[in-house]
């Protein structure tokens, strides 16, 4: 019995219950100074777009026989202004120019050539005309578009608009802070990283789907009993998916981490670089926001519905009758003999809805003081169990 | 046992072993290349991305003038000599992309062949001759309208050769030897050194009517016909491509004679066409014809049956429909209506190449290794389970390339790699979904026979529920994006379709097989789901078959008990 998976059943019982429904300000407050930060860098530094979305010509050179001084020395002579040049691991030079012409291209290719004795064969070459990236992001931001509104219809038919909304949101806030950080570290912005944050759309509301699904679950019926609000069984859900969560994150990101390794270690930059990096981030904030803001967020809604006002209502009266039951009960403690403990048992399972209505108006008479110190573990102890009976008997 | 009698997990295991053994035939037959077919970026090569823009200013481009744009640039790719050279579009309307791929070494000036503009002109004949046994009949011009006019195709004969071609002597440059040279060839003259090309030239050679290179129209020609069944040596041109306005394949009104093609042309061209014709229309065969010559190549060559004045005409060749269209499509966008804007081009060697796709499967194998060690460390036997699915997965991915290379010409781009490498993940986390579901189901005191079933049953739902969002994505991309983002977003679509099949037809169905082993029901430590370990009591019944296992142990018996009930038995043990 290992430490984190015995956690994880307590988790899953309820027996440890992190209230994050509840203190869901302080998440806000995390994700508002994050997002900030990201629109800052958005707005203030802006992205460093790479040359398929500015035009312009890259060229890659084997770097065997020459430093990244003698290739700007030659890219300059050649009649590139202001190459960039940097080294691509240990293998290869990358220079970056503005927008040439196929004739300037060819001069530069022959001059690289000469100076890292090599063929031009070799040389990777890529020219990008300026009009072409503004094509590209177009493209990208009609899928976005396209990709939200199928989105938001399929999951208003499979769960409901108010999830819908709240996964969406979750959705922005990921790709926000995705493109955020990389707007203040500064990385170059390539169509691999377009493609990174388009599949990222993809896995924050595969992360998002999965927490939902078992929202849906727990809150079934919420309506016909009083122990809980639709926020205390949507936490509970949150609890009792976390582990999930934490492990399907960490399955997705694995590979993502192995891309980025190979792809920085080996090649320097590129494609799958570009690509890993955007992935990783976006992942890691997709799992964030899942828990820690589309459910908080969707009850925030819920709560606002008039029939969960009043169940809310419901499960404060009845909280508030308990707790008066057992100062009433500690009076008599202090007073005489300790007559309510052995029916504890009785009462905390067997406590059916009616029974805990009836609890208000004063009927049972017996409650105990662990109750009153940790109020999710009743719920999450028979909930489960009332759903997937109750399931089981329908199929 | 009821419950898991519905289940029949052979059932889904034979039907995925006859979809593996399948592809795997289809993919692996001997004689076939078995290795899915390499984008540019990892074998090496040079692509050109080519942005087609409507020359007049307004409008989107229409769907005939891309393909015709096509047609003209696959012909001058073809031209250059160059095998397995590719030239596709993607997109459609005002965002499509002509992409022309190229592998092998770096080529410069690819791009500036392909982008020029194709060139449309019309040239008189002064010689035709045919390579064809049995030449087929050429068509006329008629002016139009032109109620009296039938067609006359006129009768071809194999050599038309005019018995005094009117050759102009002219000093013969020091140029290289004509009768070794490739169509077009032109002369500023009709020079003997023509005439010795013309005279040398063998159009039944293939080589020799690829076309693709654009002639001079102010240059005597000599060159073949697009299919290579005629050769000509004409004159320079007397009406460019850019003069004629229109041109409309058509039923003659009378009906009669098959589809025609009406010209029409601007002032100029009418009156070149004008006086042309009026020069050629007694002149015997075949120069009374004139060319039009698309490209280098000689498209049709109708013969003038009367003075075009009013520039409007009419070629009758009793041609089919499609014939008809097709030529045309040449005359009307023969001179590419599109502008052709070289968007991007990339080169890369293939030491590149094959570094990258090194990079590619390090990365997989890496990542791969490391969700497996996950798996088995966190879900002992159920991550065996996982991890054979995932080779399925694998498996079933590879061959669906393989395939999909050889038929459709589908290429794995390293964007493409990136992408199976990230569904590694994602198709994990299907199995993830589904075991955390059978562990919920043990911690709320079921038995594992019962769980693995309950569990499946909601894990399901919200597999397909996910993994359609992860579909809709890939589908959305792969339709609006172009390069790239579309290989990426492909292999993202089919590995989650792979997801889904390995799931319901392999682990779900394996679980269901160790749900009836006793081994696993017992819930030793190896399987991943003991309940102590997920914190709860054993249930009455586990305990049982526990001791049950103990007590036969220890009295060393042969195990030959049936299997044991599979009844729930959660909420007793509290």
């Amino acid at each position: 019995m290992s430490k984190p998976t015995s956690l994880a059943s307590r988790l899953y019982r309820g027996d440890v219950s992190y209230d994050i429904v509840g203190s869901r300000k302080r998440w806000y407050t995390v994700s508002g100074i994050i997002l900030l930060l990201a629109l800052v860098g958005l707005f203030g530094r802006g992205l460093n777009f790479g040359i398929e979305f500015q035009g312009g010509a890259e060229f890659q050179v084997p770097s065997a026989n020459c430093s990244v001084e003698s290739v700007r020395t030659a890219a300059q002579n050649a009649g590139a202004s202001a190459p960039i040049v940097t080294s691509l691991g240990d293998s290869r030079i990358r220079v970056q120019t503005e927008e040439l012409t196929p004739e300037q291209s060819k001069a530069v290719v022959d001059s690289l050539a000469t100076t890292c004795q090599t063929t031009a064969g070799e040389i990777k070459i890529q020219l990008v005309g300026s009009t072409w990236g503004a094509e590209i992001t177009k493209k990208a931001l009609t899928g976005l578009a396209v990709f939200l509104l199928a989105v938001t219809l399929f999951l208003t038919i499979y769960f409901e608009w108010r999830m819908a909304v709240a996964a969406i949101i979750a959705l922005i806030h990921d790709v926000v802070i995705t493109i955020g950080i990389y707007a203040l570290v500064g990385f170059e912005v390539t169509p691999a990283t377009v493609i990174g944050i388009l599949t990222i759309l993809g896995f924050s509301l595969y992360d998002t789907v999965v927490v939902f699904d078992k929202v849906k679950e727990n809150t079934r019926g919420i309506l016909g009993q009083s122990r809980m609000t639709y926020s205390d069984a949507a936490n509970l859900a949150v609890n009792q998916t976390i582990v999930r969560s934490l492990n399907t994150s960490i399955v997705a990101l694995l590979p993502v981490a192995a891309i980025l390794f190979v792809g920085a270690g080996l090649l320097g930059a590129g494609t799958l670089k570009d690509l890993a990096l955007a992935l990783f981030i976006g992942t890691a904030a997709g799992t964030y926001s899942s828990i820690f803001v589309a459910t908080p967020f969707l009850c925030q809604m819920k709560e606002r519905e008039p029939a969960m006002k009043a169940l809310a209502a419901r499960v404060a009266a009845r909280k508030a009758g308990q707790e008066r039951k057992a100062s009433e009960k500690a009076a008599k403690v202090v007073s005489g003999g300790p007559s309510g403990s052995i029916s504890d048992d009785v009462a905390s399972d067997d406590g059916s809805d009616e029974a805990a209505a009836a609890g208000v108006a004063g009927a049972a008479a017996v409650a105990t003081e662990t109750r009153k110190e940790r109020p999710h573990r009743q719920g999450p102890r028979n909930q489960p169990k009332k759903q997937s009976r109750s399931k089981r008997g329908k199929s | 046992m009821a419950n898991v009698a519905k289940v029949r997990p052979w059932r889904s295991l034979i039907l995925l072993l006859v979809i593996t053994a399948g592809l795997c035939a289809w993919a692996f037959w001997p004689g076939q290349s078995h290795t899915p077919r390499l984008g540019l970026d990892l074998q090496g090569g040079t692509q050109v991305t080519l942005v087609p823009k409507s020359a007049n200013g307004g409008g989107d481009v229409t769907p005939e003038q891309l393909e015709q744009s096509v047609e003209i640039i696959r012909q001058r790719v073809n031209g250059l000599g160059v095998s397995e050279a590719e030239v596709t579009t993607q997109g459609s309307g005002g965002s499509s992309a002509i992409i022309v791929s190229v592998p092998g070494e770096n080529r410069q000036g690819l791009e500036q062949q392909l982008s020029q503009t194709a060139l449309l002109d019309f040239r008189p004949v002064v010689l035709e001759e045919s390579s064809a046994p049995t030449p087929a009949p050429e068509p006329s011009v008629v002016p139009t309208p032109s109620p009296t006019t039938t067609k006359k195709a006129k009768k071809g004969s194999s050599a038309r050769t005019a018995t005094t071609p009117t050759p102009t002597p002219s000093p013969s440059a020091a140029a290289p030897d004509p009768t070794k040279m490739r169509p077009p060839i032109q002369a500023p003259t009709n020079s003997e050194f023509l005439q010795r090309a013309y005279a040398a030239l063998d159009c039944s050679k293939p080589e020799n009517y690829q076309g693709g290179t654009p002639d001079k129209p102010e240059e005597w020609l000599v060159t073949c016909s697009k299919d290579g069944s005629a050769k000509y040596l004409l004159e320079p041109a007397f009406i460019r491509g850019t003069q004629v306005s229109d041109a409309q394949a058509q039923l003659p009104q009378n009906g009669a004679g098959g589809w025609q093609v009406n010209l029409t042309f601007d002032t100029d061209g009418a009156k070149a066409l004008a006086d042309v014709s009026t020069r050629l229309v007694p002149l015997q065969p075949p120069k009374n014809q004139f060319g039009i010559i698309l490209d280098g190549l000689v498209v049709s060559s109708p013969y003038f049956q009367e003075p075009i004045l009013g520039g409007t005409a009419s070629i009758n060749g009793n041609f089919t429909n499609q014939q008809a269209k097709d030529l045309a499509n040449v005359l009307k966008y023969g001179a590419l209506p599109v502008n052709l804007q070289i968007a991007e081009i990339t080169s890369v060697s293939p030491t590149l190449g094959a570094d990258q796709l090194k990079a590619g499967l390090i990365a997989g194998a890496l990542g791969l290794l490391l969700v497996v060690i996950y798996l088995l460390l966190y879900y002992r036997a159920l991550g065996i389970v996982a991890v054979v699915s995932l080779m399925e997965a694998a498996l079933l991915t590879y061959t669906v390339f393989v395939i999909l290379g050889r038929t459709v010409g589908l290429a794995l781009t390293l964007a493409g790699v990136a992408g199976a490498i990230v569904s590694i993940g994602i198709t994990a986390d299907s199995f993830v979904v589904y075991f955390e579901r059978i562990r919920d189901d043990v911690r709320e005191r079921k038995s594992l026979r019962v769980a693995c079933e309950t569990g499946w049953s909601k894990a399901r739902n919200t597999l397909l529920a996910a993994d359609f969002v992860s579909f809709l994505a890939a589908a959305i991309l792969y339709f609006i994006s172009v390069g790239n983002v579309r290989g990426f977003a492909f292999t993202l679509g089919l590995t989650t379709v792979i997801d889904v099949v390995v799931a319901f037809l392999f682990t779900r169905p394996i679980v269901a097989l160790l749900a009836r082993s006793k081994w696993f029901t017992r819930g030793g430590p190896l399987t991943g789901v003991s309940p102590e370990r997920l914190g709860v009591e054993p249930s009455r019944e586990l305990k049982e078959a526990r001791a049950e296992r103990a007590r036969r142990k220890h009295k060393e018996e042969p195990v030959t008990a049936g299997v044991g009930s599979g009844t729930s038995s959660e909420g007793e043990s509290e």
